[in-house]
């Protein structure tokens, strides 16, 4: 069980990063000009209002205390109220996650389920053009931008070929799938370059490792090699390698939301950026911080768990 | 690789200068007579829908998006370099302050890092360098940092010290010219990501404001005409993915031509 010792030790380090992380969203919202309160319930407060504000944030004391104030609200779950809707940011925050999540999930899964084919074909056919052209296609599909790529989809396949809703959720389980399907594909296209290009190398050295010289001389089929000991053995990096590109797939699901108006967290970030909701910025700005930290977290005790050789 | 990547690179450049003769109209002409019109010979990439022509558009938008590309490389660069020389180079305190931000700095989704730091100094291009600047550091600073460390222990480094060189010296003209050898490579997959930030902000209407064209505003501005004039949302996409392609491929041949692995 050593293996898994840094489950215990590893959130100790987590705590300077975290600590950083609240100095900071905590100091974004103190740099905007003009008076705190004002600016956290906006333009037409009353002033009973921002005398509350001011107690419970302690402004009119020094910047130290304020930020104990901060971490004190922070610890109640309270990360102040949104100036446009009126409630509370972690009770908004908590109704915006499930399209996210969705998304973020949607997009793996369809990634992976492009990916692992392509590097399949590339790996096992080095050289040839189907190798070529799929190494082409990862590169330059590192540079598609994920908001030309999502309306693209949309033309395609909502204006064209009318098969999927262009944007917006939904309310039944159905519903809300097909409006997650371009929305994931858009993420997934530009991941799945990512992917590809990783799970290459790592088929190519499976298929010349001696885990695969083996089970050859054993009398395995070329296709039980490579499906039963090389693809297992190429994807455990992948994990790692999705929880490296998890800041950059939130991301990407702040811009694809913003694309097919799909109402998770990275709209509402969006929206809160435009209508100067700052407690909304501050509170998704930290969440997607937090969320990073932990995913990384758990890819690690993953990978742990699938690879008996790795330690941490 | 390298022929093909460069080839691109200098094609958007010379159409970034050459723009005002490259581009068949002026790009923020309103042709009322011309609205939404599919390619033709007369508008090669069709017009939108103020009758404005998308092929310039294009052109000139190759002005401001290589400025972009090039703008938010170069100062996250320069500070990236400096604090990676000073961090890996004196160790201690210094080096454990910086690593704690970068930390933090990684700690946050690169985007919603900026978008926030965007939010407090309001939309605009000179706020996505700034906001560049600010978070676009840390991934040099690390790269050349780690070079620093090995570096500062080799001989050469050790005989420059015994000669008596200053610090400054013996980190600026002995250590720095062997790191950056990494960091040149990583100018080229991070041009990719800036590019794609840019575009991607300017897209939310947080960057580049209309009625400049940027590739990204072009995309923006098409959204409500998708139903019935692909064209504008095609062309302007294609633009930033081939220049991505241009700096991918150069990335790519410097890492071999350089004996870097990424």
């Amino acid at each position: 069980m050593h293996r898994y010792r840094f489950v215990l030790f590893r959130p100790l380090q987590f705590l300077p990063v975290l600590f950083g992380i609240s100095v900071v969203t905590f100091v974004l919202v103190r740099l905007i000009p003009g008076d705190p309160a004002r600016i956290l319930l906006g333009t037409r407060a009353t002033p009973t209002a921002i005398a509350n504000i001011r107690a419970q944030y302690g402004l009119d004391e020094p910047m130290w205390t304020q930020y104990l104030y901060f971490l004190k609200n922070l610890g109640a779950g309270e990360m102040g109220k949104s100036t446009l809707y009126k409630i509370d940011v972690l009770r908004l925050i908590a109704t915006r996650v499930e399209p996210t999540l969705a998304l973020v999930l949607a997009g793996v899964v369809l990634a992976l389920l492009i990916a692992v084919p392509f590097a399949a074909i590339s790996a096992r056919r080095q050289g040839t053009v189907a190798d070529h052209t799929v190494r082409v296609l990862s590169t330059a599909g590192i540079g598609f931008p994920s908001f030309w790529l999502g309306a693209m989809l949309i033309i395609l396949f909502s204006v064209k070929l009318d098969w999927l809703p262009v944007s917006g959720y939904g309310e039944t389980l159905f519903d809300k799938l097909t409006h997650l399907v371009l929305p994931g594909l858009t993420i997934a296209l530009s991941l799945s370059a990512v992917l590809t290009r990783s799970l290459r190398a790592g088929m190519v050295a499976g298929l010349q490792s001696d885990i695969a010289t083996a089970a050859r001389a054993r009398g395995m089929s070329e296709n039980i090699v490579f499906w039963r000991h090389v693809v297992p053995n190429a994807l455990v990096p992948t994990i790692n390698l999705l929880a490296i590109n998890i800041g950059w797939l939130i991301g990407g699901t702040v811009v694809v939301e913003s694309v097919f108006a799909l109402p998770g967290l990275g709209q509402l970030m969006v929206r809160g950026i435009f209508s100067r909701d700052y407690m909304v910025v501050q509170g998704v700005a930290l969440t997607f911080a937090v969320a990073t930290v932990l995913i990384n977290f758990v890819a690690d005790i993953i990978t742990v768990a699938l690879d008996p050789r790795i330690e941490l | 690789m390298l022929v093909a990547g460069v080839g691109i690179l200098a094609a958007f450049v010379i159409l970034a200068f050459m723009a005002p003769y490259a581009a068949p109209y002026d790009p923020i002409f309103q042709d009322g007579t011309a609205r939404l019109m599919a390619p033709s010979p007369a508008h090669p990439f069709g017009t939108d829908n103020f009758g404005r022509d998308v092929l310039s558009r294009v052109v000139w938008g190759a002005r401001i998006d290589l400025q972009m590309a090039v703008i938010g490389v170069v100062f996250p660069f320069l500070i990236g370099t400096v604090v990676g020389t000073l961090a890996g180079f004196f160790g201690g305190w210094v080096d454990v302050m910086f690593m704690r931000i970068i930390d933090v700095v990684l700690a946050f989704p690169f985007l919603v890092l900026m978008l926030s730091i965007i939010s407090i100094l309001g939309p605009g291009l000179s706020s996505f360098y700034i906001a560049m600047a600010l978070v676009g550091w840390v991934s040099y600073a690390r790269l050349i940092r780690a070079q620093i460390l090995v570096l500062k222990t080799q001989d050469f480094a050790v005989a420059a010290a015994s000669l008596g060189f200053s610090r400054t010296r013996i980190m600026f003209r002995h250590l720095l010219p062997n790191a950056l050898a990494g960091s040149l490579v990583f100018v080229m997959s991070d041009a990719v990501l800036v590019l794609l930030s840019g575009a991607s902000i300017s897209y939310l209407g947080l960057g580049v404001q209309p009625p400049l064209a940027e590739w990204g505003v072009m995309v923006a501005e098409a959204q409500g005409f998708m139903t019935q004039a692909w064209w504008i949302t095609l062309f302007p996409g294609l633009a930033i993915v081939v220049l991505a392609f241009g700096f991918s491929l150069t990335g790519d041949a410097l890492a071999d031509l350089m004996g870097v692995r990424e």
